[in-house]
This record gives C-alpha cells, structure tokens and sequence, in this order.
C-alpha cells in the first residue's frame, strides 16, 4: 500500500480506493463551486421568450409525445405554450426545468407537472392524482378541482388550487407553499417536513398526521388533529404573510386571515438522538 | 390496483354498453386480466334475465383447470332439467360461448335464495346475476374483447358499472372476476377497488348467517354484506354507510340495483375515485380519462372525500 504521507493529491484519492472520474450532475458541479454559482443552469434547458407564444393541440398525441413537443417548442424558443385539449392524460407536463409560460385549455390526469422546477403554470380545468409531485419552483395555479397527493414531496414553488383537494395534500412536503381555495380531504400534510399549506375552507380527519415541522393554516372547520398535530398562536407576521401569499395568488383575497387556525408539529413524535449533531437536525 | 367505471343516465336510456366498454377500455392499463360488466338494460320487467357459467375461460392466462367442454353440455342439461323441476319456463336462451348462457325465464317468486341454491347445488355451475334488468357479464381480457366476445356494444339501458381487473389476491377467472352478483337479491351488482383485510372475519361470520360465497374474492365480501344488511331490513344507502366501519382497508366500490347507482369510498380515502354529476348524467371513475372517454368535452369533477356514500336514482 502507497504511504498516504507522501504521494500527490490524486494518487492518495487513488490509493484510498477513491475513483477519480468528473462526477456529473448539478448537486456535484454547480453546488460546490461559488464562481460559477451565476452561471448554474441544467443541461439541456433553452432560452425562451416569454412573447413568443404558440398552441399546442394534444388531442391525438400521447403524454410522451406531448412532452417532448414542448420541450422542442422551448428549443425553438417559445416562451409561452398553450395546450389544447389535454382530456385528462396523465403526467402531461413533467420534468421541465426551464422557465416557461405553461398554460393548459383543459383537465390533466395523474402527476400532471411533476418534478419541475421553473415553469409558471396554469391550468383551466382539473388536475388528477399527485399534481406538481416534486415540484422545486415555480408557479402551478389550478382553477377547479384537485385530487389526492396534491403536491406530494413538493421542496418549493407555489402551488395553488382554487376548487376543493383530495386526501394526503402537501404529504411529505419539504418546502414550499400550497394553497387551497376550497376544502381538503383526511390526512392533509401528513408526514409533512417543512413549508406551508393554506387552505381556507374545511379540512378532512388527521391534519398533519405525524408532521415533523412546517406550518398548516386552516380557515373552515377542521374533521380531526392527526398524531402530534397543535395549534399555535397565529402571530402578526403570520397574517401578514397570509394576506400577501393570498393577494398574489389572487385567491382569498377579503378573507378574514386573522381567524385562521395555525397548526405544527408538537415534536413529540421526535426521537432524535441527543448524541447526534446539531446541524444533522437541522437538516431534518 | 384495478379499474373501476359507472355511469347512470337520469330520465333515458342510452347505449350503456358501448359508453361502458369505452370507460373500462381506458382504464385497461389498471388491469387486463379480466373485465366485467354489469348492464342494466331496457326490458319489459317480465321475466328474469339469468346470466350463468357451466365452466371457466381456460385460455391463455387462466388459472382454471382445463375441461372437455362435453362437461358442460352435461351441466347445462342439468340446469334445464332442475329448472323444469322448479316451474321456470325458458323463454329465450342464448350460449354466447360454451361456458357462458343467458336464459329469459318466466318465474314467478320473489325470494330467489332457493332458486338460486338450487341451480348453483350443481357442480361446476354459478349464476353471474339474475335480476328483471340486471345482467352481468364477465370474463378474461380487456374491455374491448369482452364487449366484442359477448357483442355488448348496442345494449341500451339507463345504468352500468364495470371494473378491469389486476388479480392480485385470487386467481385469474371468471368467479374471481367483477361485479359480483348481490346474492340472492334480484338485481344487485357491485364493483370494487382496494383490498379488504377482514375479509375472513367477515365470512365466517356472514356464512354463519347463511350467505353465500363463491370465490375468495376478497371483493365478493362487499357484494355479500350489502346483501345480509338489505335481507335484515337496512335500506342500501344505510348498508353502505354500515360497511365505512364494518369493512377494514382500502375501498372505492360502486353498488347498482334496479334504479339507482352507489359510491363508497373509504375513510382512509386511499384509493382514487373522479366523479361527474349533472342533472342528466352522472359518470365515474377510477381516473378521468374514463369519464373523458364518454364526455371528451370539458367538464367539472372532483374527487369525493373520505368516507363519502352518495346514491343517485335514474
């Protein structure tokens, strides 16, 4: 074995049993290296012009077809997209990472705009199971109703139903924020990790089953606390930041903020070691 | 995960075997092992349609045992023989396929537990529904070729329901296969998605009380329990409601009966159930295409809640 003490810094990665390969990927490129923090983009993104507008009819397309059509109006720089006659497909709209102007002329099916991060969306109808699942940023507004797993996993952007929600809305969200118009079915926020959930009519039994941290606003009544679910005091800041979320999401706007319900974890359900690092809680 | 579709047109008829075939076909990717339909179609309320099987579909992907089909020539003949016995008179008979018959019979009795013990007494025969609307038709395969096999695309009449199946917990037949029949009440079908845990339990206790069960169906327990709370008086939507707690797991079923059309959906709300509801029309599903697939048009539905029983009348 190589004395670690005197060899160079590749040999002695080398001779740790270290691969010496340029790792891909942005968490291993872009996060580490500030200099070139300005310049982050995903590969194979576009620039686009928002005024550069066209329709896109999918009626005999399929979800796969459809998708990657987008994706190749965005190449053409086409910043604004308008789909006609989605009919409830499923995963229409997933994986695009780009800036981009979406606008739906109809319902979607199942994890419609999953695992994006950018898009402005709209969509003029429903949107089945799992909508904007994973969702990092953006904008997704829906005009009707939600079903259930509304923006499962979602770690940030906005997402934003006017009608009513199915079950298990924002369950194991890590960021974000996502509002409801409407009411919410049972385990609303369930197993949530952190972000915020607004919803300013009835909610459905266990809220905030098993909730690790983040905060749930209710406005209507509420069927049931899931497990380690509270109530906390809702602050000043807190409807201040109501009303403006509301305002800009153009929903709610006269909706009295200052009776909602503030719910969050109570942590009793935490069961972390107390040997374990500070910032590894954090992380959590 | 199965596939679940119902539709019931309020004040008219229409081509429910056709709008049937095109949900159910939507959902195939849910599950193809088998299909089923429960048509409720315009009759003259006179006799009883008997929808029944001497055998099992043992083509390709079946998990039946294979028989000369002179067996069921044998069965039939023992059906028709036992029918006479009882007084029934065949009016019309039809054998689409060797295993499969619909026989119009004119009988006249309202309790049809007896009627029915006594046909299904003989080996290798079951009743897939007996009703003066109702007739279920089930077999391995998609939607298309069910509807094709059984030429179910011009069948008129007010209300349907059907389910594409992924067998999961039993085998790939026809008696595994929905709906099942709401023995022994005339005209009672049910559809389900999800997976029931006290399926045993409930057995045992419900053939204790003299019910029926047919396969090990996990599904066929709904049909049954609706059945022994309607025979003790409950009303179906009271039924219904009884089976949010009586029956444990995961659920989205429909029940049909001669002129109305159920939804029960768990308190758990774990499995997906989109819903349509004009003055004319109520179309559902386990996903929105299916209903796409009778209103391409856009439309507003939306998923009903946790522990949500609705019935709609025709």
């Amino acid at each position: 074995m190589a004395n670690l003490k005197t060899v160079s810094k590749k040999s002695k990665a080398q001779s740790m049993g270290m691969h010496t390969e340029v790792l891909t990927g942005r968490t291993q490129q872009k996060f580490f290296n500030p200099d070139e923090a300005e310049n982050f983009y995903y590969f194979g993104t576009y620039d686009v012009d928002f005024n550069k507008r066209t329709d896109l009819d999918v009626k005999d397309m399929t979800a796969p077809e459809a998708n990657k059509e987008i994706d190749n109006l965005m190449s053409q720089g086409y910043g604004t997209i308008v789909i006609k006659n989605p009919q409830g497909k499923h995963s229409l709209g997933v994986g695009i990472l780009n800036k981009l102007n979406l606008i739906f002329e109809g319902s979607l099916g199942y994890f419609g705009m999953g695992s994006c991060d950018g898009p402005i969306v709209r969509i003029n109808g429903r949107v089945g199971w799992s909508c904007a699942e994973n969702l990092m940023a953006g904008k997704v507004v829906i005009e009707k109703n939600a079903g259930s797993c509304f923006g499962a996993a979602i770690r940030g952007g906005d997402l934003i139903c006017k009608g009513s929600v199915g079950a298990r809305t924002g369950i194991d969200m890590k960021g974000g924020t996502i509002i409801i118009g409407g009411d919410a079915g049972a385990f609303t926020g369930f197993m949530m990790q952190r972000g915020r959930i607004i919803i300013l009519g009835d909610v459905g039994i266990n809220l905030g089953d098993s909730m690790y941290d983040g905060t749930i606003f209710v406005g209507g009544e509420i069927g049931s606390y899931g497990s380690d679910a509270v109530d906390a005091e809702l602050t000043k800041s807190d409807q201040d930041w109501l009303k403006r979320k509301l305002k800009v999401a153009e929903i709610g706007e006269n909706f009295d903020v200052s009776k909602m319900k503030k719910i969050v974890a109570g942590k009793k359900l935490w069961n972390y070691d107390n040997l374990e690092p500070t910032e590894k809680k954090g992380a959590i | 995960m199965c596939g679940i579709a119902g539709l019931i047109h309020r004040g008219k008829s229409s081509n429910v075997g056709s709008e049937l075939q095109g949900m159910l076909q939507a959902l195939k990717h849910r599950g193809e092992d088998s299909t089923g339909y429960a048509l409720y179609g315009d009759t003259d309320g006179k006799n009883f349609i008997m929808r029944f099987k001497v055998g099992e579909n043992v083509g390709e992907g079946s998990s039946s045992v294979m028989e000369d089909v002179s067996v069921y020539d044998e069965r039939k003949k023992i059906v028709d023989q036992t029918l006479a016995e009882m007084g029934a008179k065949v009016v019309k008979e039809e054998r689409t396929l060797p295993y499969s018959l619909r026989y119009e019979i004119d009988y006249n009795v309202k309790d049809l537990l007896e009627f029915s013990q006594r046909i299904e007494s003989i080996p290798g025969v079951e009743i897939l529904s007996m009703g003066k609307s109702l007739e279920v038709i089930k077999d391995l395969g998609n939607a298309k070729m069910v509807c094709d096999r059984y030429s179910l695309d011009k069948v008129v009449g007010t209300h349907a329901i059907g389910h594409a199946r992924m067998a999961t917990e039993s085998g790939v037949d026809i008696k595994s296969a929905h709906p099942f029949w709401g023995y022994p009440f005339s005209d009672v079908s049910v559809v389900h998605n999800g997976q029931l845990t006290n399926y045993w339990n409930n057995r045992r206790v419900l053939e204790n009380k003299g019910m029926r069960f047919m396969s090990e169906c996990d599904s066929e327990l709904i049909a049954v329990y609706l059945a022994e709370k309607m025979r003790d008086g409950a009303t179906l939507e009271e039924g219904m409601k009884a089976s949010l707690t009586g029956l444990d797991g995961v659920f989205t079923y429909f029940v049909a009966t001669k002129d109305s059309l159920g939804m029960a959906k768990d308190t758990m709300a774990a499995k997906p159930l989109v819903l349509y509801e004009s003055d004319d029309l109520v179309a559902m599903g386990s996903e929105e295409i299916a209903i796409r697939s009778v209103l391409p048009q856009e439309i507003d539905t939306y998923d009903p809640f946790d522990g949500e029983v609705k019935v709609w009348q025709i």
